[in-house]
């Protein structure tokens, strides 16, 4: 009780209180039975920063200009109140950036960023890079260090913010749905100008099911001789069978009588070890193998690559085709 | 000079240099708007409509999954105008872009990318994939698993009756012949079709089966809704057919 009285009492307005201790005033309050506040004035230095601030928002909401009218209107120093850029110019409904007349505006965002899109050191040395890497024709970029050395640098950052998600940070590819882009084989075509056309027009993948048309033994006899096209051990007479299955099952007519594959269909080389949908390197034995294989011809597939040309430009395009290139040959 | 004490000991004091201090910033920032002829840009295709139009049935319903799900906590969709962003994402959002958008889905917070141009950049298996468990085809990715959209129907019951209420709010969906004839008007037969609220249900459904978003097309899923809802994301405006000026005017 009495210390809550000693509170109370102490609490009363304008009754200076001073630290027993120190003589220092205090705010008055106490806690804990002992526990009090000093009340000292804040630094001198302190104080004087803080006037600052004050002045130093006057003169910049001045000069910035924050209220751009008046005698402020063409601001006060230069390049705060104004911006210049080029228009663009669209003809044949394509649009030429920066190819239409100069245009002077009051400051804003979008305007610098127009105008750093056609002045900026770094953005401008980016075009030149993008656009000589395009006019370049492949084997020589590749031997050039410095233009091979930017595709790897610049290549790696579209790669990851376009392609990353399907073909995975190293373009390895996930076996069932994205297929490897380093391993240098292609179901699309291997030249330059396919890879191209692929990442520019996206592609759609379309392997058939097969369970409505053969039966399951006949769809395991013919998974034993595509295991047999890339050098598996299968069950031969198995395989003997499937040969004939594979010419009249019309598994021949899009990937070929001897399996190599097509590109104009995107039909998977049967003849090499390399998979995308079957994931035979997984499986653990022979039966495995044969299942997995088995898998694809029964339920066929289904996938499809995005078209890229609205989003990347032609020549940044062809920077990818070259890191992709630099990429399988490493 | 007054000293500080005597405004924090008095209340109502207090109350009123508050409020004055606040409306400075208000004021400073509402006043130049009334100044301003337009914010949002008036973008037409070559025929002369308008490129962005309001959301399909099945694309808003997908829009109403997205903010249920709570992706706006780690999704912006507004590109700003900053040479990093135009680099990663595309051009810059613009006002026009979020003009049918009730709330609007800006955000700043982005533990995940910007969203505001993903359409057309993943195919819709990859979406389906991806939301069902996003590890299994980015295995960095801290992003949520939402395996139940693909599990649960869609529930279309109260379809018309959120675009009658978009409508009371500006978004021009059409009810009567006049509304739709303004629409074709505006947006060109196709598009006046899809904002008819009497056909709403009928087209939801045409559109889901075509799209086939999340790759079964025997089930109306909140899978098949969001896809839609992403796949459309940043694709209305073809900025290959537009000059720059032509934005940079609004500002
Ligand atoms: C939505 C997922 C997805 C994204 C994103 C994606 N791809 Fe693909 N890509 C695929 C699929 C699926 C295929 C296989 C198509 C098929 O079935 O033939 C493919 C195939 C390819 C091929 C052909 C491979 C071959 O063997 O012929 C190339 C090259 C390629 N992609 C490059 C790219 C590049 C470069 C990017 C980034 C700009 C990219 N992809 C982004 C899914 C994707
Ligand atoms: C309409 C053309 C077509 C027919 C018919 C067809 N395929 Fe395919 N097949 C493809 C295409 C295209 C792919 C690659 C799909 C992709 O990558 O998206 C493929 C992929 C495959 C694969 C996967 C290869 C891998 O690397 O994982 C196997 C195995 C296969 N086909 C076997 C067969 C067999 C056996 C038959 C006959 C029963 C057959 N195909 C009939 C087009 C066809
Ligand atoms: C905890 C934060 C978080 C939440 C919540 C979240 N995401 Fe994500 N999202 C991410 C991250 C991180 C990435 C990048 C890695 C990846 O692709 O998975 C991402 C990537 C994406 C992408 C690919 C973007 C691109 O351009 O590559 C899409 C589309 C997406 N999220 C959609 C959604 C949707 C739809 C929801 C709600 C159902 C959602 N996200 C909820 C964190 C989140």
């Amino acid at each position: 009780m009495a210390d809550i009285d000693k509170v109370t009492k102490q609490k009363v307005k304008h009754e200076v209180i001073k630290d027993p201790l120190t003589g220092a005033e205090t705010t008055g309050h106490v806690w804990d039975d002992t526990l009090m506040e000093f009340n000292n004035p804040i630094p001198t230095w302190w104080l004087w920063a803080f006037y600052g601030t004050i002045v130093f928002t006057i003169a910049y909401f001045i000069m910035y200009p924050s209220w751009p009218t008046g005698l402020a209107e063409k601001g006060y120093l230069k390049g705060t109140a104004e911006l210049t850029y080029k228009a663009d110019i669209i003809k044949d409904g394509k649009r030429i950036v920066g190819g239409g007349e100069e245009i002077t505006t009051h400051w804003n965002t979008r305007a610098l960023l127009a105008h750093e899109m056609q002045n900026d050191p770094n953005e401008l040395k980016r075009q030149e890079m993008v656009k000589t890497v395009a006019a370049t024709p492949l084997a020589s970029v590749i031997k050039d260090p410095q233009q091979s050395q930017f595709v790897l640098a610049y290549g790696k950052g579209i790669f990851g913010d376009y392609c990353a998600a399907c073909h995975q940070a190293g373009g390895q590819g996930v076996i069932g749905h994205y297929p490897n882009l380093i391993d240098d084989a292609w179901l699309w075509g291997a030249d330059s100008a396919d890879i191209e056309l692929t990442i520019r027009k996206g592609r759609k993948g379309n392997m058939p099911a097969h369970k409505a048309s053969m039966t399951d033994a006949e769809i395991a006899q013919t998974a034993n001789y595509v295991l047999s096209l890339s050098g598996e051990s299968v069950d031969s007479a198995a395989a003997e069978h499937g040969k004939k299955l594979f010419n009249t099952k019309g598994c021949s007519g899009c990937h070929m009588p001897t399996g190599i594959g097509m590109k104009a269909l995107g039909s998977a080389n049967l003849t090499d070890k390399i998979w995308t949908q079957a994931d035979v390197p997984a499986a653990v034995d022979a039966k495995a193998k044969v299942a997995a294989v088995k898998t694809i011809i029964a339920n066929g597939f289904k996938r499809e690559m995005p078209a890229w040309e609205s989003r990347l430009s032609n020549d940044e395009i062809k920077v990818l085709v070259a890191y992709l290139k630099l990429l399988s040959a490493n | 000079m007054m000293k500080h004490e005597s405004i924090e000991t008095n209340a109502a004091l207090l109350i009123v240099l508050t409020l004055a201090a606040i409306s400075i910033g208000g004021l400073v920032e509402i006043v130049p708007l009334f100044y301003i002829e337009g914010t949002v840009e008036d973008v037409k295709n070559a025929d002369g409509k308008d490129a962005v139009r309001p959301y399909t049935g099945l694309e808003q319903l997908g829009r109403d999954i997205y903010t249920r799900e709570g992706c706006y906590t780690c999704h912006s969709q507004m590109i700003r105008p900053f040479r990093d962003e135009a680099l990663r994402y595309g051009h810059y959002s613009l006002a026009a872009e979020s003009q049918y958008d009730h709330p609007f889905q800006w955000g700043s917070m982005r533990r995940g990318p910007d969203l505001a141009r993903v359409g057309g950049k993943y195919s819709s298996a990859w979406h389906t994939k991806h939301l069902i468990a996003p590890r299994s085809v980015v295995p960095e990715s801290i992003m949520p698993n939402y395996p139940w959209l693909q599990d649960t129907d869609l529930d279309i019951s109260d379809l018309t009756a959120k675009m009658k209420t978009l409508k009371k709010v500006g978004v021009p969906y059409s009810l009567t012949k006049i509304e739709y004839d303004a629409n074709v008007e505006q947006f060109g037969e196709d598009v006046a079709k899809k904002l008819d609220i009497n056909m709403s249900e009928k087209n939801l459904m045409k559109d889901a089966k075509l799209g086939n978003f999340d790759g079964n097309p025997d089930k109306l899923s909140e899978m098949d809704a969001l896809v839609a809802y992403l796949q459309i994301l940043g694709t209305m405006i073809d900025f290959s057919k537009h000059d720059e000026a032509e934005f940079i005017k609004f500002r």
